[in-house]
């Protein structure tokens, strides 16, 4: 890192360099083409975390974050203009695939057009929705945007903003499809489609030749709505936003406000935040193998995962008081204490689910008909993984190891003993093994903390009114789906500036496009499935 | 007159007065309330075998799963034949929030429904907008864009709760005669002159 902090202030001597929780690197629009160019090719950061939009008020702009995915260092980059009426910043799409997607969203929020991005375009909203909903200056007025009841036109052209020359901008019209192609409408009411996505698929015969992917059809401006509440008053939606990893959600933005705060959370409220989360994922991916399987028509194989889940939430329910949307984690610790019979519980499921696993694998896994419709559907590569940002299992299951629990660990994972399911094969099959090995590492898990869940206090002291310092901070962890991160500005005050989801649902909607490319128009509904988006985490 | 469904006592409903009440209004008001019998046969093979349609956005609709399996098992009551197209379904659970982009999609679904054609908005999202109601995306409530026979409030409902919400739409539905079916026409009448579909495009 020192190494690369003198190399840049060499290279780039605009830039200003400062040392946080992550190196921060504050550039001028001009020069963060090459240095994004330097940092991936010379320092090996070949994935792009985040990028958020960005609104201080006078400046509008964005904040990258990079990961080196061989070290895991993280570096901050941030890019601003004062431009307000026409802001525009360079693209990077031509370095991380994963951009594409992340600049779209930040166009759609503040009006940032990106410079040589292929596909200006609104992503969330209707395309004449009017003004940038997430300046500090927008017009909230429901007369400006009320309800409209007409369809919104499909667009079959889209805007770039190409540099001819530095500093020459030209807007050309580019084609999504050609007049010749036969492009099929899917969602966004469709039952395989895992909630309400929309994909314009382009068919030659039976073959997908392009998938054009609208979101927003669940966007409900979480993001915004947290800028005008107090930090324990926005803790509510992250149980939405990712329903299935609600406590592993909540978890990360409590982690997030400690860490602004220093709040020391007791050791007992770390254990069983710990075993939620497990308990969290373990009921997650047996609602996504269940229905990924329904989707291929096991409609066997949904009831029989749903049954185990509801053991689970049973477990929880008689903790927190709810089946889905839990509200039990809290800045400091946890809201209420154990269920006196957590423990039992707890330690019945761990009998159960062995065999459970062993029944989906005999009823399923090793199945003739399972086999033909997931093996080698929908490959990803490692590089790809990287390049789209697809964390969680759908990584893991191409060879990249990327577990926040065990590169980044946060609370007490760094103590615990499970393994770290990778595979190699990046299909839909892989895919669907991981989920299934990695509810056995949850068990593991499990079993190491049952007996060993300390007495002590559930919450920290914290503060009657919470308040944040100046600053900004990050913080990942593995939800069900992948590496879900926060981000919080703050410029004090008990109201964040800006806090971003950086959902890992929305990266993986991003490479479907990539994956289906090539593949039949059935093999749609197994990608898709085996990605396991969850489309309110996509859409926010 | 007891108004009740086949797998639910009449004395475990909590609203019978409302019910009733609301035949009573009617009979005050002249309106003819004896239904024959033919009438009645066709109410009761409605009211055990509505479809649903499968419509869910968000958290709502994984509850909605839930009620369909084998736990909670909607298949007891004739409801389990969920229908991906409207055209096959005879109500539409809306399960979720819906938001602006959405809007015009619950629309053009609703007026595909076949009639007789009923909704039930589930929690608090699609009753109100719910948690989101402040949002500048987000609709306040479904029954802005279409009208609504039975409100499911929760965050999300429990099976047991989405349970009751369709028990009492088939309680609706064995007197639609009497007054849904009267009422709610009318009401879904004056809706439509208020929304006119030319408005539409596409
Ligand atoms: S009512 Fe609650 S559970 Fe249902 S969709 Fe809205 S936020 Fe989700």
């Amino acid at each position: 890192m020192a190494n690369l902090q003198a190399i840049v202030a060499e290279k780039f001597p605009e830039a200003e360099i400062v040392n946080g929780e992550t190196l921060e690197l504050n550039v001028p629009d001009a020069k963060w083409h090459s240095l994004a160019t330097m940092l991936k090719d010379e320092f090996g950061f070949d994935n792009l975390t985040a990028l958020i939009g960005m609104d201080w008020g006078d400046l509008l702009g964005v904040v990258y974050y990079l990961t080196n995915t061989s070290t895991w260092e993280m570096v901050r980059v941030k890019v601003t203009t004062a431009d307000r009426v026409k802001p525009m910043l360079h693209s990077i799409t031509d370095l991380y695939a994963v951009a594409g997607i992340y600049e779209r969203e930040v166009y759609d929020f503040y009006g940032i057009i990106f410079i040589n991005h292929p596909d200006m375009r609104r992503l969330f909203l209707r395309n004449d929705w009017v003004g940038f909903p997430f300046r500090k200056d927008y017009d909230a007025n429901p007369e400006v945007n009320p309800v409209r009841l007409d369809h919104e036109k499909v667009d079959d052209v889209t805007v770039s903003y190409v540099e001819t020359a530095p500093g020459k901008i030209e807007k050309r019209k580019v084609e999504i499809f050609s007049p010749e192609q036969f492009v099929v409408n899917i969602g966004p009411q469709h039952p395989a489609t895992h909630g309400v996505l929309r994909l314009r698929t382009a068919v030659d015969g039976e073959t997908i030749t392009k998938i054009d992917l609208y979101l927003g059809y669940i966007h409900r401006g979480i993001e915004k709505l947290c800028e005008g509440l107090t930090y324990p008053q926005t803790l509510h939606f992250t149980d939405r936003l990712d329903y299935l990893s609600a406590m592993i959600n909540r978890h990360a933005l409590c982690l997030c406000v400690e860490k602004a705060m220093n709040i020391e959370v007791p050791r007992r409220a770390q254990v069983i935040r710990v075993m939620m989360d497990e308990l969290m994922r373990i009921s997650s991916h047996l609602l996504a193998i269940g229905t990924f399987c329904m989707d291929l028509g096991a409609t066997t194989m949904l009831f029989y995962p749903l049954r185990e889940r509801e053991t689970i939430l049973d477990i929880l329910e008689r903790t927190t008081g709810a089946r889905m949307t839990f509200n039990y984690n809290c800045i400091g610790g946890v809201i209420a204490d154990l269920d006196p019979n957590f423990q039992t519980d707890v330690k019945k499921l761990l009998e159960i689910m062995p065999k459970a696993i062993k029944e989906y694998n005999k009823v399923f896994t090793g199945n003739v008909i399972a086999h033909n419709r997931m093996d080698g559907v929908g490959v990803l590569s490692d590089p790809d993984a990287k390049d789209y940002n697809c964390t969680g299992p759908t990584g893991r299951a191409s060879g990249w190891a990327c577990d926040i629990r065990k590169r980044h660990p946060y609370g007490i994972y760094s103590e615990l003993q499970f393994e770290e399911v990778v595979r190699h094969e990046g299909d839909s099959m892989a895919r669907f093994k991981a989920r299934i090995s990695e509810m056995e590492q949850s068990c593991r898990i499990l079993a190491q903390l049952v007996d060993q869940i300390p007495e002590g206090d559930i919450c920290a002291k914290v503060p009657k009114i919470i308040k944040l310092p100046e600053g900004h901070w990050f913080q990942q962890v593995e939800a069900c789906r992948g590496a879900f991160g926060v981000y919080i500005e703050s410029a004090g005050g008990n109201q964040p500036l800006r806090v971003k989801f950086n959902s890992p649902g929305f990266c993986l909607a991003g490479a479907v496009d990539h994956l289906t490319r090539g593949e039949k128009i059935a093999d749609l509904i197994t990608i898709g499935g085996s990605l396991d988006y969850v489309v309110p985490d996509i859409d926010r | 007159m007891e108004v009740t469904t086949k797998s639910m006592p009449y004395g475990d409903w909590k609203d019978n007065e409302y019910i009733e009440g609301m035949v009573n209004e009617l009979k005050a008001n002249g309106v003819n309330v004896v239904v024959g019998s033919l009438d009645k046969l066709i109410n009761w093979g409605r009211s055990n075998s509505i479809w649903p349609l499968t419509f869910a956005t968000s958290c709502c609709g994984i509850e909605f799963i839930s009620l369909g399996a084998a736990r909670y098992d909607m298949a007891r009551f004739g409801w389990e034949v969920a229908r991906s197209s409207p055209r096959q379904a005879d109500f539409m659970m809306v399960a979720g929030t819906i938001v602006h982009r959405m809007a015009p999609v619950v629309r053009r679904l609703y007026d595909q429904l076949a009639e007789p054609k009923y909704v039930i908005a589930t929690g608090g999202c699609a009753i109100s907008g719910g948690p989101f109601r402040h949002s500048y995306h987000v609709v306040k409530g479904v029954g802005e864009i279409i009208p609504v026979d039975v409100y499911c409030p929760g965050c999300p409902p429990r099976p047991e709760a989405m349970i009751y919400a369709i028990m009492q739409l088939s309680r609706k539905i064995k007197v639609e005669r009497f007054f849904g079916g009267v009422n709610r026409q009318e009401k879904q009448q004056d809706f439509l002159k208020n929304h006119p579909l030319d408005k539409m495009t596409d």
